[in-house]
């Protein structure tokens, strides 16, 4: 599971925020307008400033130190021109969620006392391989603007979806002496050499959250190049990392860090090197990812008499709230967590292929459960059973074992109702599952009020409700109309026009939606464009709309930080008149024809279009082309 | 779009296979086995070459037999996840190998996939699963001890082993169907073979 830093990401995604990128744009129009004298505004060269303004000055840097939250600061730089620099020079945690909607050389010359960094690139959708290798979102072209601007102040940065290179993570370790927290989150682009020579140089390294990440093996042994001595890690992650480990380096680290509270192992550690590692850490970890939580692949199965004994060594650790890993379980194992069950508030099962009866005696336990992840092979038996303890379940996460639209099912609305039933504090679902009636889903949407996320994917393409044959329309209507705080939704199964019509009518504050393999006309995607002021993201593969449809939206897209649409009936006509209306954004056009032959009417596979304080960016690959 | 499969394999039996699916439709699990191994590139190298077969002309097979034709980036999980489990269930190169299993006593057979396992406690938790009963615990000395059960295989010369004996890869390679033996048959196998 990703960790908290990573939930906090996608957090920031969802304030409402008045997007910081285009202040520029606003702010200068502001600036032309008279403004009352004595509020410090409006300076000019000529302009003296008074004691008063002297004190107000101070006053507002003291004042605007106490503003954390992006969402206020921006509002703050609205105000007026001296607003502005004061906000942008006391600004030190910044968030920009399109790598391409600002370039790096604006960002350092606006914001100039920069600790915090978050960075995310590539879009959703590009996790399902369905954009191509290299399209962007690069770390590179951000690493020396960074390094000179914010030398020696930076020292925590999160990335998202962005390629990172071996060079760049040791030019960051370079520029950044000091630095302490690197968590990267679905990234790719780097392996065990660059982590060798980041964690050799970062003496100061506090956070190291390698969270879904491709990592390569480049046969290096990276554990060991952390620095001699004692240690000031306080997090380590790399359950993502899928090579083998030096483990005598690890423990001997583990020892050396007396502030470790986070430690996720990789599926190359087994549980009896596990329990080493508890045996020294355990009572201090508040965050534990397991490894493998099965015996190592050189030991001879059989050998009884000698297995320790995990459930005391897991019964000190008193500390732990977030269990994750079980990578590759036996689930013999299972009682050994048993004592930390009833303190979880995380449990993380979404890699252990485990069934109802398994799951039962670990789940009676955990009544303080609030997020919880599994797989399917828990049945809607094990839904029940959570259903039935975890009357605190704020998030739910199911996911298939056998991702395939044919495949096995093994839940269905059965399990979502008991949940529905069960856990009325529900506010985030994820569920997979290859059948569900509208019945389940109206129930859901009447007993978990308190839902924001409600994600549901049927996994078979255009299927209706298996018990009534009818679309989900009703279904989906049901959340948007009675979940009155939902911010994200993502559908599936078959759908009509009369689901977006819902959706436009009822989700005022949604920011997020993803459709697939859904609707019938151009009015479908009308109803959402016009009908949802907040959209931020809106995400759409193989569904029948196309440019009249896109060009319903135009008085949106500025508003939002990006739109993708995929396999649907757009033409780069349509796509190129939307460029000429918009031109602050940038229309790309991915997986395109030979360019010079492209004509009006020829299809757009795939269209990814965002605001953009920067214009064309200068990395563009070759099936890309921007309009 | 057929990839013959190379001369590593014994007899070639993919060119031989007689199937249902689309042409082209392998590549899915040609891109598993690639995912399996983390070295550069990157497995979305893989996949994109599906993405000229995108949704698009997918949906228009609606009706076509679904069972093996998978459409890119659906259903939307991570490939890593996906792998996490190709990788569990060992490297799955080419077919599962599937073997009968009687049981002595049971009107029907089953039928398992060997290739899903990973190693001999595996296998005997998913007997014991399949066929609710204990086997009890293998030592060398006295086969299977604590139960009436004891797990059989006819190997490749036709010869009924204790299942246990050998290393794992042997077994898989060698293994032919599984019996369960029941009763005092089963306890004979266990002293002075």
């Amino acid at each position: 599971m990703r960790n908290d830093r990573a939930e906090r990401m996608s957090e920031d995604d969802d304030h409402r925020s008045q997007p910081s990128d285009l202040d520029f744009t606003t702010n200068k129009a502001r600036n032309c307008s008279p403004v009352a004298s004595g509020s410090g505004s409006g300076v000019t060269e000529e302009f003296q400033p008074t004691y008063l303004d002297e004190v107000l000055d101070n006053v507002l840097e003291n004042v605007l130190d106490f503003l954390t939250s992006r969402r206020d600061r921006n509002a703050a730089s609205l105000v007026c021109k001296s607003w502005y620099r004061k906000e942008a020079h006391t600004r030190s945690e910044l968030f920009i969620g399109n790598c391409y909607a600002v370039s790096p050389d604006r960002v350092t010359a606006r914001f100039t006392k920069v600790r915090s960094l978050v960075l995310k690139g590539k879009p959703r959708f590009a996790d399902f391989g369905l954009m191509p290798p290299g399209w962007g979102a690069h770390f590179n072209p951000w690493v020396m603007p960074l390094a000179r601007a914010y030398r020696p102040l930076l020292e925590k940065v999160h990335l998202k979806r962005m390629s990172v290179t071996d060079d760049d993570l040791e030019m960051l370790a370079e520029s950044f002496p000091g630095f302490k927290e690197l968590v990267l989150v679905c990234c790719d682009g780097f392996g065990t050499s660059g982590l060798s020579v980041f964690v050799r140089k970062c003496r100061q390294l506090r956070v190291l959250d390698l969270v879904e990440s491709e990592v390569s093996d480049d046969e290096v042994d990276w554990i060991s190049c952390f620095p001699e001595g004692e240690s000031c890690l306080e997090s380590l992650i790399f359950d993502c990392v899928e090579c083998p480990i030096n483990f005598e380096a690890l423990e001997r680290l583990v020892s050396n860090s007396p502030s470790l509270k986070k430690l996720g192992l990789n599926r190359h550690v087994s549980i009896g090197q596990l329990y080493r590692l508890l045996l020294i850490r355990g009572p201090q970890l508040a965050h534990l990812g397991t490894g493998s939580f099965s015996l190592s692949e050189l030991a001879p199965h059989g050998d009884q008499e000698q297995e320790p004994d995990y459930a005391s060594v897991f019964s000190a650790c008193k500390s732990l709230v977030f269990l994750s890993g079980f990578r590759e379980i036996i689930p013999d194992y299972l009682p050994a967590i048993y004592p930390v069950c009833a303190n979880l508030t995380s449990l993380n099962f979404s890699y252990a292929n485990i069934d109802a009866e398994q799951l039962r005696p670990v789940i009676r336990n955990c009544h303080n459960v609030q997020v919880f992840w599994a797989l399917d092979s828990i049945c809607d038996e094990g839904l029940q059973a959570v259903a039935a303890t975890c009357r605190e379940l704020r998030e739910l996460r199911v996911f298939p074992i056998d991702a395939r639209e044919d495949g096995e099912g093994s839940v269905s609305e059965v399990g979502l109702q008991a949940i529905s039933e069960g856990c009325p504090k529900l506010q985030s679902i994820l569920f997979f599952c290859q059948e569900m009636t509208n019945a389940a889903v109206i129930a859901m949407s009447r007993n978990c009020p308190d839902l924001v996320v409600f994600r549901l994917c049927i996994m078979g393409r255009h299927r209706p409700d298996h018990v009534t044959g009818e679309p989900m329309d009703e279904g989906f209507g049901a959340i948007v109309m009675n979940c009155k705080k939902l911010t994200r939704l993502a559908t599936s199964g078959l759908l009509t026009d009369k689901a977006f019509h819902y959706i436009g009518r009822y989700g005022k504050l949604v920011r997020t939606l993803s459709f697939a393999f859904a609707g019938n006309t151009d009015s479908g995607l009308k109803y959402v464009l016009e009908g949802c002021p907040q959209l931020q993201k809106l995400e759409i593969r193989d569904s029948p709309f196309g440019d009249a449809a896109l060009h319903s939206g135009l008085h949106q897209y500025y508003n939002m930080r990006f739109l993708w649409m995929s396999s649907c009936r757009l033409t780069h006509e349509g796509c190129r008149q939307v460029a000429q209306a918009l031109p602050r954004l940038v229309v790309e056009a991915i997986g395109s024809p030979n360019k010079e032959n492209m004509e009006m009417d020829d299809p757009v596979d795939t269209l990814y279009m965002y605001r953009s304080l920067q214009g064309q960016r200068n990395d563009v690959p070759e099936f890309v082309t921007i309009l | 779009m057929e990839k013959a499969l190379g001369y590593g394999n014994d007899l070639n039996l993919k060119a031989t296979e007689l199937r249902l699916g689309l042409p082209g439709t392998d590549e899915v699990e040609e891109q598993a086995v690639s995912n399996v191994r983390n070295k550069r590139p990157m497995p979305e190298a893989s996949m994109a070459e599906e993405c000229g077969g995108n949704g698009k002309s997918d949906a228009e097979h609606e009706t076509a037999p679904p069972a093996k034709t998978q459409i890119v980036g659906w259903p939307p999980i991570r490939s890593y996840r996906k792998n996490s489990f190709q990788a569990k269930k060992g490297e799955p190169e080419g077919p599962g190998i599937y073997v009968k299993v009687s049981m002595d006593g049971a009107p029907y057979l089953r039928k398992i996939d060997l290739k899903v396992y990973q190693g001999y406690p595996d296998l005997l938790k998913a007997l014991e699963n399949m066929f609710k009963l204990t086997i009890g615990v293998y030592s060398e000395r006295e086969g299977y001890k604590g139960s009436e059960y004891a797990p059989t295989y006819e190997d490749k010369d036709g010869d009924w082993m204790l299942v246990g004996d050998v290393p794992w890869e042997m077994f898989t390679s060698s293994c032919k169907r599984l019996r369960i033996m029941k009763g005092s048959e089963a306890r004979g196998l266990g002293c002075g073979v």
